[in-house]
């Protein structure tokens, strides 16, 4: 069920670095991947996540580039055009729209427009996400842009295991994935890894915790709020079960209709805004597959329709424990 | 526009010299020709070049192949055959001295407007057709050709050329010395895309990695309504400079002179001494496409006044004045784009559209299950008007 609280023998780190990890495996087992953003290389990127990689890979294999983010996502396109896999980062989420352009009306249609002729196996990583008391731009929720765009794949890690294998899974993969990395959680916690455990593929979401009362469905930073929050309300006596979603385009939902169709409830947590976020396809896809199963409407925990607000307003502003089972007793009380 | 000359003038002048006391896009510029509107062929110092009879006659037979494809095209529309046109009327020297200066493992971004470029990298025109005519996005393999798919967003592909660009360095195939393997990359735009962030933003990229780039830019004075004077207040080779690499205006209407600067540059590219800026100066005869309507917002005079300088005029009475082709001669190249327009016309109509189930094709390299589930959706209703039909 859950491989990520794993004790057989392996090493503890952090999300970073597993981040880290997993693309230093994966430049070695291609020579064709490129690391290429703002501050990658000597710096190892503002959290550190290509740490030592300029050192060991070398200059044109981790480019350090000019301040411009189409540039960025532009010339990777490029690079993927002429058969390297270009890995980005993005700086902080709020930076990425610079690219937009170049995300939308590029990355995401070129295979399409070739009719499969010129694949662009690139990924786009975007730290995102608020709590870490920052000035504005530097704590967004973009992922339902780029899950409402054909052609591209978005996946979100949450853990530093996931961080490990998902990035390996979305350099590997054939299309382009925007690739979400829950900037709070970086070096928040660690978790055990263990390079032999085969990972789940990486477009399935994740039973994270077995409940009988209702679902909570979550990813990115989220997750450790849902774990939570089931924690709090076995105390009180209700059993929670907690989805990682992992995938936000396309959708795994086979495992949380199944899960639905037993509680009859579903909570959606994030931390994006709450007006056609992700929560509100999900609660949508759950309402015309899980109809007659449902005691009460799906609800949705998200941000507040508002832009991020000033960094001490935020935690205020965040879904956190309390508003989740705030919902949760909302569901339970129709 | 005034006051803001006499505003910046002085800085301009520093700049540039005295000739830019006004500033404005034409001011004070040079522009390299071989070959005069009167067909007549004068020297340059640094970019001249000899050209055999057969090179020559080779242009003019590309570049009235190209026209007729475009008059073809236009008529297609006209006809209701394609959605639109890019009419390229008036640049053929452009395209057809770029695209012969190419060799055939340099790569090409193309805007939408290339077609004489298509024509030299081997790009079956139907494909061009079935383009505007909305029946795909493309049909040419990029691969087959090295010659890009058509970019509609202005100014995208010249951010795709450089770091394709940046791929070829990292291919170790830049500066070998190796003629038949040394790569040289050329990316397409107009005066209008100058002004766009991604055209800068390829700019600086290129000038900071050095990357085998030429970017050639057709000013053809016009990006649809908005005269180049709303671009720029320099000319825009002198751009370049300013980036850190070369700038070159070469008359784009003088197709020996645009080939050998172009030429120049790739070699230049291929070489490893990093990217140049072609402008490449001639002016769309036509509409910006055929849903346009120049009348709206330019003189008459002024169109009037290109076409004394016409690309494929002044490359015929050369040929013509220097006995390099008799009568019989251009009659067989006349009688070659009548057959290239027959073809045209006959393949465009009797092209098929696509089935409808073919639109969930390839967004994906794998399509996920929630889509495969659509298009399956999708075929069950199509299919439901099928069994209807049958009951009745």
């Amino acid at each position: 069920m859950v491989s990520t609280g794993s004790t057989t023998g392996g090493t503890k780190i952090t999300l970073a670095k597993g981040l880290n990890m997993g693309l230093r495996k994966a430049m070695e087992n291609d020579p064709k991947v490129l690391l290429m953003g703002e501050d990658v290389g000597k710096l190892g990127g503002v959290f550190r996540i290509t740490d030592g990689l300029q050192k060991d890979f070398g200059e044109d294999r981790v480019i350090d580039s000019p301040l411009a983010e189409s540039g960025i996502v532009g010339t990777a396109v490029g690079l993927a055009l002429r058969g390297y896999k270009p890995v980005v980062e993005i700086q902080f989420d709020g930076f990425v729209y610079p690219a937009y352009d170049q995300i939308v009306c590029q990355v995401a249609k070129m295979h399409y427009r070739s009719r499969g002729r010129t694949p662009l196996p690139m990924v786009i990583r975007i730290p995102f996400g608020g709590g870490i008391g920052a000035v504005e731009h530097h704590s967004e929720s973009p992922e339902a842009q780029f899950a409402h765009t054909p052609g591209l794949k978005v996946v979100a890690c949450s853990n530093p295991v996931d961080g490990y294998w998902m990035i390996q899974q979305a350099i590997a993969s054939p299309d382009p994935v925007i690739f979400l990395e829950p900037k709070r959680q970086y070096h928040a916690t660690k978790a055990e890894l263990d390079e032999n455990t085969a990972p789940p593929p990486l477009f399935t979401s994740r039973l994270m915790r077995r409940g009988n009362d209702a679902t909570l469905i979550a990813y990115g930073p989220t997750v450790k709020t849902a774990m939570l929050a089931a924690e709090a309300a076995a105390v009180e006596g209700h059993s929670l079960e907690v989805f990682d979603l992992r995938t936000l385009s396309p959708l795994d939902l086979d495992p949380i209709y199944d899960s639905v169709r037993r509680t009859g409830r579903a909570v959606v947590v994030h931390e994006a805004h709450g007006n056609l976020g992700m929560g509100t396809e999900v609660a949508a896809r759950i309402t015309e597959e899980c109809f007659y199963s449902l005691e009460a409407p799906v609800l949705r925990v998200g941000g507040f329709d508002t832009p991020y607000p000033p960094s001490r307003l935020e935690e205020s502003w965040l879904p956190d424990l309390d508003r989740v089972l705030d919902a949760v007793d909302r569901s339970m009380g129709f | 526009m005034s006051d803001g000359s006499a505003a910046f003038g002085h800085d301009l002048a520093e700049v540039f010299g005295p000739a830019h006391l006004d500033g404005g896009a034409d001011v004070g510029a040079e522009m390299v020709q071989l070959l005069t509107p009167e067909g007549e062929r004068v020297h340059h110092p640094e970019f001249d070049l000899d050209f055999s009879a057969d090179e020559v006659r080779g242009f003019y037979r590309d570049m009235v192949l190209t026209r007729r494809l475009d008059v073809e095209a236009t008529a297609l529309q006209r006809h209701g055959e394609l959605g639109i046109w890019t009419q390229l009327l008036g640049q053929e020297a452009a395209q057809i001295g770029a695209g012969r200066a190419l060799r055939a493992q340099d790569y090409v971004f193309p805007t939408y407007r290339e077609h004489g470029v298509a024509y030299c990298r081997g790009v079956d025109p139907q494909h061009l057709l079935s383009l505007f005519r909305g029946a795909d996005f493309g049909g040419w393999d990029p691969h087959d050709h090295n010659f890009g798919l058509y970019t509609i967003v202005i100014g995208a592909q010249t951010l795709h050329a450089t770091g394709y660009a940046m791929g070829v360095q990292r291919d170790g195939l830049v500066g070998t010395g190796d003629d038949d393997r040394d790569m040289a990359v050329l990316a397409h735009f107009g005066d209008g895309a100058s002004s766009q962030g991604d055209v800068n933003e390829a700019f600086v990229f290129a000038a900071s990695y050095n990357a085998p780039v030429v970017f050639f830019c057709q000013n053809n004075q016009w990006a649809i309504s908005e005269p180049i004077d709303r671009q720029t207040r320099i000319p825009l080779f002198q751009r370049a400079r300013g980036f850190g690499f070369p700038g070159i205006r070469v008359d784009g209407n003088d197709v020996m002179a645009t080939y050998a600067v172009t030429r120049a540059a790739l070699q230049r590219a291929r070489e490893g001494s990093g990217p140049t800026l072609v402008e490449a100066y001639t002016y769309r005869m036509g509409a910006h496409t055929t849903t346009d309507d120049p009348t709206r917002y330019r003189l008459n005079d002024d169109v009037e006044s290109w076409k004394l300088k016409d690309p494929i005029e002044r490359v015929r009475v050369y040929l013509v004045r220097n006995s390099l082709a008799d009568q019989a001669w251009f009659e067989q190249v006349q009688a070659e784009a009548d057959q290239l327009g027959h073809d045209l016309r006959e393949g465009c109509k009797a092209m098929p559209d696509p089935t409808p189930l073919s639109m969930f094709d390839h967004a994906y390299a794998e399509t996920p299950p929630e889509l495969l589930a659509e298009r399956d959706g999708f075929a069950a209703y199509l299919e439901s008007f099928d069994e209807t039909a049958g009951a009745h």
